[in-house]
């Protein structure tokens, strides 16, 4: 199977280790890998804010460096949700829409993809820890993503996963939201790493590292011991 | 930033912190939930339920002029009064001209969200008129003089033990009853007020268009009560909650108990035709219905944001948002709090002073998923976003920010400039203090992937 990467902007700029262990798995699972190092963004940053037009210019860049029947995996449910139903609305206007075709841009979710297309469940990786699984937004509510990373994680040598009663609470990054309305942001944050630790977990785990950036920050400022991972960290470790 | 913006942010700092707030809301929420997840079982599909719902709001609000008209005609028919009111003023006077016409000394009322958005009680105590709430959740916020804190559960955020020196300190009762000790102390007070009022007011959770009339709901019986001994009753009304038929009640009031309370179906429902006929042996001598606009016809007006008046006042959009759960009702200071709120506040009480609550989300797209008539809401609220960016409401040096990331964003050479710590330096110096003290910024890593796969040549 051949496969176009798409690396979020932050993921690019922030996790690039995580973007290659993605890469790792994806070929173990038998798929080639294109990059087109033209990428950048998807757009969304600009639409959460309101800014319509803006976002309309990146995401058209989008089309042009995605454009083709591949499919697209990204490691973010958020962006890939974004993707998928918004690109619609974002580009409405646009005298380009036949042509561009943004509709059919086959873009999938990590985890979506390995499981959903690849028909992959185990992909032979051990993990020695216990962690909660957190929902992110976007992969749960956009993407509609719910057992994939769970039977992923199922399959992973060493991991106990807890199931924990808040996992599809929103974290309380939000984007500009975890700024423009910091106090709020961190509460809900903060509820969302005690009860992690709580519940005996040395991990939280997350198809999207805008949550966990969010997280960790709080994890680190406070120095409690809790770490976060992206799932493809974990799904890419043979031992620890 | 507005002077409404700059209320919300220090109300939410305070609520945001308060871990006592936090517990007594999760714990509250949490019941909430336990009732509904339980309660929604009786929609085999629920799916459905909602998407027919959806349909059906959507086809009255396409045409309300015509549905209200036709609930006007059969209203009158029946010899009951419509009162159509733009304003808040206009639905005041005429509360207060049929208040002087009755000779009206006191006012019982059942709960209702617009005589809060008219802002009805202090009006008529100015007037010399007591008005009394009926409604136990309302009836301890009235004795508190503080505005419901959620729209179905006014006093959720009070505990038992507060609400017991509540009335220990206003009404005298002993100190420390217990819930069922206060609701029948209530009871004994409020059982005298229905029996000595002029006037019952009540609000409507559906107008009926077909047959001409009111459907109530409530728990307490205390609507009933109120429309029963009073000689008058007005019911005052947000012109978006009429539905085509009385037979639409078969979905909307299952819908709206087990969404707002877990309830299959909530414990008194009364359709209210009118005021009593010469053959029949109760009710009221006078019927009025107030049917109020105040901003609904801006949200009619815009195409996309005319969902939002599909809403049928359940309140679970604001039991599954993480922002109400963290600030609180009173937060919003506005009548509507929570996602709903969010969204149509800014059409009904301006888009300036208010814009800052669609940006006051993370956007997690809880409240849309549960929402029982689909409303989009969380886009409803992008959309706001986009409207106060179209009005020039956003900050000059938000725009120049926007203008910068989109360069970058067309630019890939510009996203590998410099190496991660310049990166950590210059976003530090932009982000340290809106990131906050509780949170320790993200380390940009050396070099960017894009770099990275260049460099390893893949």
């Amino acid at each position: 199977m051949h496969v176009n990467l798409f690396i979020p902007c932050f993921v690019d700029q922030l996790y690039p280790q995580t973007a290659f262990n993605m890469i790792k798995v994806l070929k173990k699972a038998g798929c080639t890998v294109h990059y087109n190092t033209e990428q950048t963004c998807c757009g969304q940053p600009a639409y959460n804010a309101g800014y319509w037009d803006e976002c309309r210019s990146v995401a058209e860049k989008f089309v042009r460096d995605f454009g083709g029947n591949e499919y697209i995996v990204a490691p973010s449910g958020s962006c890939t949700g974004f993707v998928r139903n918004y690109y619609g609305k974002v580009l409405e206007n646009d005298g380009h829409k036949n042509e561009m075709h943004h509709q059919q841009l086959p873009v999938y979710e990590f985890t979506e993809f390995l499981t959903a297309v690849l028909n992959v469940e185990d992909i032979g990786a051990t993990f020695k820890a216990s962690a909660v699984y957190h929902d992110a937004c976007g992969a749960l509510r956009e993407c509609g993503i719910k057992d994939a990373p769970r039977k992923l994680l199922q399959h992973v040598k060493g991991l106990q996963l807890i199931e924990a009663p808040d996992c599809e609470v929103c974290c309380g990054f939000g984007g500009t939201f975890a700024v423009k309305f910091e106090p709020i942001s961190i509460a809900m944050g903060e509820q969302k790493v005690l009860n992690a630790i709580e519940m005996g977990a040395e991990y939280i785990i997350s198809t999207d590292l805008s949550c966990l950036l969010h997280l960790d920050g709080y994890i680190r400022k406070h120095k409690l011991a809790l770490k976060t991972i992206h799932i493809a960290d974990v799904l890419s470790a043979t031992c620890q | 930033m507005h002077e409404q913006e700059k209320i919300f942010q220090e109300e939410s700092r305070i609520k945001a912190t308060d871990l006592e707030h936090r517990r007594k809301i999760n714990y509250s929420l949490t019941q909430s939930d336990i009732a509904f997840q339980k309660g929604k079982n009786v929609f085999s599909d629920l799916e459905s339920a909602r998407k027919r719902a959806k349909n059906i709001k959507w086809e009255t609000i396409e045409h309300l002029n015509k549905y209200l008209l036709e609930f006007e005609k059969k209203f009158t028919e029946r010899g009951g009064k419509v009162i159509w009111a733009e304003n808040p003023q206009q639905a005041l006077d005429a509360v207060l001209q049929i208040c002087k016409q009755k000779q009206a000394k006191s006012v019982v009322k059942s709960k209702s969200m617009v005589t809060e958005e008219i802002h009805l009680n202090p009006f008529l105590s100015r007037h010399g008129i007591e008005v009394v709430e009926t409604d136990l959740g309302e009836y301890i916020q009235q004795l508190s003089g503080e505005a419901p804190y959620h729209m179905v559960a006014p006093s959720m955020h009070k505990s038992r033990e507060e609400v017991a020196r509540l009335f220990h300190d206003k009404l005298n009762a002993p100190p420390g009853l217990a819930p069922e000790e206060l609701t029948l102390f209530t009871r004994q007070i409020l059982r005298q007020k229905y029996v000595d009022a002029d006037i019952g007011i009540t609000g409507v959770n559906f107008l009926l268009a077909d047959i001409g009339a009111v459907a109530v709901t409530e728990n307490e019986g205390n609507a009933r009560l109120c429309t029963s001994f009073p000689k008058t009753h007005i019911a005052i009304t947000g012109i978006e909650k009429i539905l085509p038929s009385v037979n639409d009640l078969a979905l909307f009031w299952p819908l709206l108990a087990t969404h707002g309370s877990g309830q299959q179906v909530t414990v008194y429902n009364t359709i209210f035709s009118g005021a009593r006929k010469e053959n029949e042996t109760d009710g009221p001598e006078d019927m009025y219905v107030i049917l109020l606009d105040n901003g609904r016809t801006n949200i009619l007006a815009d195409v996309t944001a005319r969902e939002s008046l599909f809403c049928i006042r359940c309140g679970a959009c604001l039991n599954v948002c993480p922002v109400f759960k963290n600030i609180g009702g009173h937060t919003y200071n506005a009548t509507y709090g929570g996602p709903i709120g969010s969204v149509i506040t800014p059409y009904l009480s301006g888009l300036k002073s208010y814009k800052h609550l669609s940006y006051a989300s993370s956007l997690c797209g809880a409240c849309t998923q549960v929402c029982p008539v689909h409303i989009n809401l969380h886009e409803l609220l992008l959309y706001n976003r986009n409207k106060s960016v179209k009005a020039h409401c956003g900050s000059r040096s938000e725009k120049i920010g926007w203008l910068l990331w989109k360069k970058a964003c067309l630019n890939r050479a510009m996203m590998n400039i410099t190496n991660g710590r310049i990166k950590n330096f210059m976003i530090k110096l932009l982000f340290r203090k809106s990131w906050g003290d509780n949170r320790s910024l993200p380390d940009f890593a050396p070099k960017t992937f894009n770099e990275l796969w260049e460099a390893t040549g893949q």
